[in-house]
């Protein structure tokens, strides 16, 4: 039965070539350019560390002056220097570390390279097992080597074929910044996207490439990159253990929600402990937010993304009434054919199948046709200038959804056509003839 | 034309009817509204910055290690790049509008305001800024040459006195005259010596409400603290300052980065990129949506035209001309495309109105309504010619014919 209904489709499809390729077109469009945008979508809004979003905790607390304060409001989003510090002397976390990101003037040994600019990451033992950094040669740092401000440096895979050659460069010396550095580790090409733990520098394509101990960058004065916000008067230098400037991040790791609400009484506690000395004046306003809550209230997917998805979607919907019409008015001319064929047995149930199959037909074409255009349309992504471009792949559970949207709005298109192209009264069809 | 008779044969093609409808309805909706938006990101790309535009050069840099003197080192600098042909003024400074990154200051207009001050862009660069970028001032002066700190007193000295934008004037003594008046920056009040036309933020710090919110102050920055040199060039001559700014600047010390030399125009076009993708994608979008919705119209169309060939037929017969068949299709799409952009026009501003809540866009324009039902009058009368001249070919004689 199947087969005879995938013939009559076929056939009554060839009998309209111009009207079926039209059909195909207007899905494949709407299909192609909603799967391209709700790629970028899906790309941008991934979990930067499967398995470990829901472990890893932001600490936010809110050291601002009392002017402006308002209850219930969000705290600042980095932490000053001395809490950061503060709360990893304390180290109640199982894992924590403390960290900002700043650019450093390299200079190769190798002649014929001029000095380069590259960006790193200033941070303390911990960073490397809590976010599972991928080690290809030589390790992270001790967290003796954290207090004996040790002149060590861990790069990244890229840097160290650049600068020497090759990554098996342990040991090794770099010039950074008129400095001499040792090269303890050698990290492969590691960029979670989002750049979930310092979004201050954008949210994606952050590449950093160097990683120094928190404690040397800070005897090196290693300049820092990202937002920074400062208040009281501005005077003396702003990277300093007592300025009253944010701008670093903590992040902690807690293997249990007990533990994660043990640490938050923590925070609360040391905040209130900060309030009572003078130090804050604000009462205690704490978040410590999972991976995925952070990124939430951060807004990290740009809206112009969403607005593409949403131009893409209606177009998608514009391209179904379309198909929706045109199979309506294929359908109904057909009241005689199909007037015959209820005349001569056929069930309500039969024809609203066939004719149900020859909507799916235009579906899987249009949804073969869709998959090139989105294919195509996430090369163009690529090439587009915005700094997430790059990201844009289409991946396996993406292709899938295509293939669904395609077959399942065509479904949908066909539905309504097929219920009233079965509803036709074979006698009066019969009688006109 | 009768439309009592093209209404009644509609009704019995409701459902058909009702498609046609809505398709031209949506695609109404949607195109008024990606052209609204794209007209706004033109709008936006194309505001202008305050600055000459066609005379300015960025340079950004940074140093290598510590520096033992950048602030002699900028000033030897800063001599050595106005001796290049061409350079009519340089000013180390923090930053550049539409640069990127900003430096952002909060002002009030009373001492330790506890309400919620306003955050500024804040440029520095002694008494070079008005001048280098060639900003307008339309009240007060320039610095003068003792209001100027020097970058190595900046810790111990306040802030003497600030140049402000028109804008930023309008925020905060709305509907007087700001001159003379002061802002307070923490505890200390600062006067305001000169107000300049426009000015623009390095980025889009606050959103829409808070563009051109800048001060200008006049400490001096060394090159190690801003990265940014500021050259303001004789237009015809650009070319050749671009390429002599690196050796300049080798010349007074090797050792450091010289990461860009940009013409303001490459500054701005890098900037709006992403508005520029935005609105050709948009643009993409319109134009094949407006096919779509043509060729939809087209193929229904034609069907109705198949469908009716021997009503067509009786009608020619009974003396109907070839004009009357061509008419009453026409008629029947203009009625259609009515009903669409009637409904389009209302669903074009309820998108609208979703879209001023969640994208901090503008609302629609009403000369965007006839604009927008013509275009799509045209576009069906267009789509609709083919099948109705196909119409009115058909031979009264096919009357006589059974289909």
């Amino acid at each position: 039965m199947f087969a005879y209904d995938l013939d009559l489709a076929r056939r009554s499809l060839r009998r309209n070539p111009g009207l079926t390729l039209l059909m195909i077109v207007a899905i494949g469009f709407g299909v192609g350019a909603s799967m391209t945008t709700l790629t970028v979508l899906h790309v941008l809004s991934a979990d930067p560390i499967p398995g470990k979003s829901q472990k890893l905790h932001n600490v936010q607390l809110d050291p601002r002056e009392a002017d402006g304060y308002i209850m219930g409001q969000e705290p600042a989003n980095q932490l000053t220097r001395s809490d950061a510090e503060a709360l990893l002397r304390d180290h109640k976390a199982d894992r924590q570390a403390i960290m900002t990101g700043g650019s450093v003037a390299v200079e190769p040994q190798r002649p014929g390279l001029s000095p380069l600019r590259i960006r790193g990451r200033w941070t303390s033992t911990e960073f490397f097992p809590m976010f599972d950094v991928p080690f290809l040669t030589g390790s992270g740092w001790t967290a003796d080597d954290d207090t004996a401000h040790a002149r060590v440096a861990v790069i990244s895979k890229p840097l160290a074929e650049k600068l020497f050659g090759s990554i098996d460069v342990v040991g090794f010396t770099m010039r950074m910044e008129s400095t001499e550095i040792r090269v303890i580790g050698v990290i492969d090409d590691w960029h979670p996207e989002p750049h979930f733990f310092d979004l201050s520098m954008g949210a994606y394509n952050v590449n950093e490439q160097l990683y120094v101990p928190w404690t040397t960058s800070r005897d090196l004065k290693l300049g820092h990159d990202g937002e920074m916000t400062c208040w009281g008067e501005e005077k003396g230098d702003q990277l300093d253990a007592g300025a009253p400037c944010i701008w670093i991040q903590y992040w902690v790791e807690l293997a249990s929600d007990a533990k994660a609400a043990a640490y938050y009484d923590y925070l609360v506690n040391y905040s209130l402990e900060q309030f009572r000395k003078g130090r804050y004046r604000r009462p205690p306003n704490v978040r410590l937010r999972t991976v995925t809550d952070w990124l939430d209230s951060e807004n990290v997917v740009p809206s112009d993304a969403k607005l593409q998805t949403w131009v893409a979607l209606s177009f998608l919907v514009v391209c179904l009434v379309n198909t929706v019409g045109l199979l309506l008015t294929k359908f109904l001319r057909r009241s005689a054919e199909i007037g015959v064929r209820r005349a001569l047995g056929a069930s309500r149930g039969a024809i609203f199948t066939q004719l149900l199959v020859e909507a799916s037909m235009i579906g899987v074409g249009g949804g073969a046709f869709g998959l090139l255009l989105a294919w195509l349309g996430l090369w163009a992504v690529r090439h587009q200038p915005t700094n997430y471009s790059a990201l844009a792949e289409l991946d396996l559970p993406m292709l899938g959804a295509t293939f669904a949207i395609a077959l399942g709005s065509s479904l949908l298109a066909g539905v309504f056509p097929a219920w009233r192209g079965c509803q036709i009264a074979p006698a009066l069809q019969l009688k006109s003839h | 034309m009768d439309f009592i008779p093209i209404i009644s044969t509609l009704r019995r093609h409701r459902a058909t009817a009702l498609l046609v409808i809505l398709e031209i309805a949506f695609t109404c909706a949607i195109v008024c509204n990606a052209v609204f938006l794209i007209r706004e990101r033109l709008a936006n790309m194309n505001r202008p910055s305050g600055v000459a535009e066609e005379e300015v050069v960025q340079v950004i840099l940074t140093g290598i290690g510590q520096k033992a003197d950048p602030d002699v080192i900028t000033r030897q600098d800063l001599v050595a790049l106005r001796s290049i042909p061409g350079v009519k003024a340089v000013v180390s400074t923090n930053q550049i509008p539409f640069g990127g990154s900003a430096w952002t200051t909060s002002i009030s207009t009373i001492a330790d305001d506890p309400n919620a001050p306003v955050h500024v862009a804040r440029y520095l660069g002694g008494g070079g800024i008005v001048r280098t970028f060639g900003l307008h001032l339309v009240a007060g002066r320039d610095f003068s040459s003792t209001e100027i700190v020097e970058a190595r007193r900046v810790d111990e000295t306040p802030t003497p006195c600030v140049i402000i934008t028109q804008a930023l004037a309008e925020r905060m003594f709305p509907g007087e005259a700001a001159l003379g008046k002061g802002i307070y920056m923490g505890k200390t009040r600062v006067p305001i010596i000169g107000i300049v036309e426009r000015l623009e933020r390095p980025n889009e710090f606050g959103g829409l409400s808070e563009r051109g919110l800048a001060i200008i102050t006049p400490e001096e920055i060394s090159y190690t603290e801003g990265s940014n040199y500021i050259l303001r060039v004789d237009p015809a001559q650009r070319a050749a300052v671009i390429s002599a700014i690196e050796p300049t600047l080798r010349g007074v010390d090797p050792n450091r980065l010289i990461l860009d030399r940009l013409p303001f125009g490459d500054v701005r076009q890098k900037y709006f990129k992403q508005d520029r993708a935005m609105a050709w994608l948009l643009g993409v979008v319109v134009i094949t949506l407006l096919v779509v919705t043509a060729l939809g119209v087209v193929g229904l169309a034609s069907f109705w035209v198949q469908q009716r060939t021997r009503q067509i037929g009786v009608r020619r017969a009974l003396g109907a001309t070839r004009g009357d068949i061509l008419r009453y299709f026409q008629t029947e799409n203009f009625i259609l495309a009515t009903a669409g952009i009637v409904l389009g026009m209302v669903l074009a501003y309820a998108i609208n109105m979703w879209m001023m809540d969640k994208y901090q866009v503008g609302r629609l324009p009403a000369s965007f309504l006839p604009i927008g039902a013509g275009l799509l009058w045209l576009l069906g009368q267009i789509a609709v010619l083919g099948p109705a001249l196909r119409a009115s070919a058909i031979p009264p004689a096919i009357a006589t014919r059974s289909v």
